[in-house]
């Protein structure tokens, strides 16, 4: 059986298999993932404990409906270890080999590691899917105290999640304030204000120098040599795409795995999405942009190319103790923050030497103003 | 009961309840699903209304 081959069912994946059945009911589909098969939405992770989930509960399909409402062959529990764009074949970790007719990497990233020294470094958690969740809430003690290693999107949405059901969190980050790569001063304080206000501690222009065990705890040794006791120690400092198998068949890489508006690699009949794509010079690992990515590619692998359309698209960070929205400028973009209103309700506007509106972030009550901002901001352009 | 109906996004479990409605998006209190603009789409993925299904609470 060839058809269409997908590696990967977390968003980007799944999202294009359902897009693309509802235009081809009829073609083979498999689906290959690392992971049991279940559908979740990852961005819920970050707040499962607020919403009163445990990591199977935010199961939305159990791996058999997932099958079932795809009518997909789905193979769990593999790494595609090989791909073979002349015998349009992958290769899988338990031997066995997977052709396709038309493959399509939504195979994600995965957590950044950053090196930590100490005879317990070993046991800090990265949680990039459901499975790693599950594993965090097994070793969260309760009104534990996690030590965070990265107060950016993903750290503070799981602070927020802790101090609010009653968790003790700190968050280190060498940057001066929490979101340093997405937010300005300005903003990101009044959300470093509501966090600390909620119970959060911040350590900030700090890294984590070691990890060692104490007795039933951990001990946290930042960079400055001040030492946090610690129950837990969650890293999260962004993502790496994952590359590895693409780059090895000869595909073109970047930061990820090199598209055109399309999702077109340079191989043929080997497209790819979601976290780990760069399309068109971008790699936005958001819910929106792969959305979008899903659709257009959906349409595409049923016989009508379609490139993406990407309107700009904002990022809701699910802060509740302070809600926040960034629709963050093009990296490197030349242009300076200009701000309205007052803490903790900003209006962020990140404008371009032309006046052109490139990006935006808002907080609190200003968050409602997120789709007449998006109107008016230039969405991303993609290189050629 | 007409009016009073809750409807589940299949992406990311968002709950959309036609008592409250979404007035932070100008959809008053009591709007049935029906009358949800075709262009709206979900606050916390994106997802259209093709994506949402009628939720037993």
């Amino acid at each position: 059986m060839s058809g269409l081959v997908i590696i990967g069912t977390g968003h980007a994946g799944l999202t294009l298999a359902r897009e693309w059945r509802k235009r081809d009911p009829d073609t083979a589909l498999t689906l290959v993932t690392a992971d049991d098969g279940a559908a979740y939405y990852k961005p819920n992770l970050s707040k499962a404990l607020a919403s009163g989930k445990t990591a199977d509960e935010l199961i939305t399909a159990a791996p058999d409906k997932v099958a079932a409402d795809y009518a997909a062959e789905l193979i769990t529990g593999v790494q595609v270890t090989a791909l073979d764009p002349a015998a349009k074949q992958i290769t899988l970790n338990d031997g066995r080999h997977q052709a396709y007719a038309q493959l399509v990497f939504a195979n994600g990233a995965s957590c950044r590691h950053i090196p930590v020294q100490g005879d317990a470094a070993d046991t800090v958690l990265h949680v990039n899917n459901r499975l790693d969740y599950q594993r965090f809430r097994q070793q969260l003690p309760d009104g534990g105290h996690v030590v965070i290693i990265g107060a950016g999107l993903i750290g503070c949405e799981y602070a927020n999640d802790l101090v609010a059901q009653g968790y003790d969190a700190t968050l280190v980050d060498p940057l001066a304030w929490p979101l340093g790569m997405l937010l300005p001063e300005t903003v990101a304080r009044s959300l470093e204000q509501a966090l600390t206000n909620a119970g959060a501690q911040f350590r900030l222009g700090q890294t984590v120098s070691r990890v060692d065990h104490a007795g039933a705890q951990y001990q946290v040794t930042l960079d400055d040599g001040a030492t946090i006791s610690a129950d837990l120690v969650l890293s999260a400092v962004g993502l790496v795409p994952n590359t590895a198998v693409a780059k090895e068949a000869g595909l073109a890489t970047g930061r990820g795995i090199k598209v055109n508006p399309r999702m077109e690699t340079s191989a043929a009949d080997v497209y790819a999405l979601g976290d780990v794509a760069e399309v068109g010079g971008h790699v936005l690992p958001y819910v929106l942009p792969i959305t979008n990515c899903a659709r257009a590619l959906a349409a595409t692998l049923a016989g009508e190319p379609t490139a993406v359309q990407w309107p700009a698209m904002p990022v809701m960070v699910k802060t509740p103790v302070l809600p926040t929205v960034v629709c963050p400028p093009p990296a490197r973009a030349a242009g300076e923050w200009q701000m309205e209103g007052g803490a903790p309700d900003w209006v962020a506007r990140f404008v371009g030497g032309d006046g052109t509106l490139l990006g935006f972030a808002l907080t609190g009550a200003a968050t409602r103003e997120r789709g007449r901002l998006a109107g008016e901001t230039r969405p991303p352009q993609f290189a050629d | 009961m007409s009016g009073q109906r809750k409807w589940r996004c299949l992406v990311c479990d968002f709950v959309y309840e036609e008592a409250l409605g979404m007035p932070d998006e100008g959809i008053p209190p009591g709007t049935s699903w029906d009358d949800v603009p075709d262009d709206w789409t979900c606050p916390d993925c994106g997802a259209p209304k093709s994506d949402f299904e009628m939720a037993e609470f």
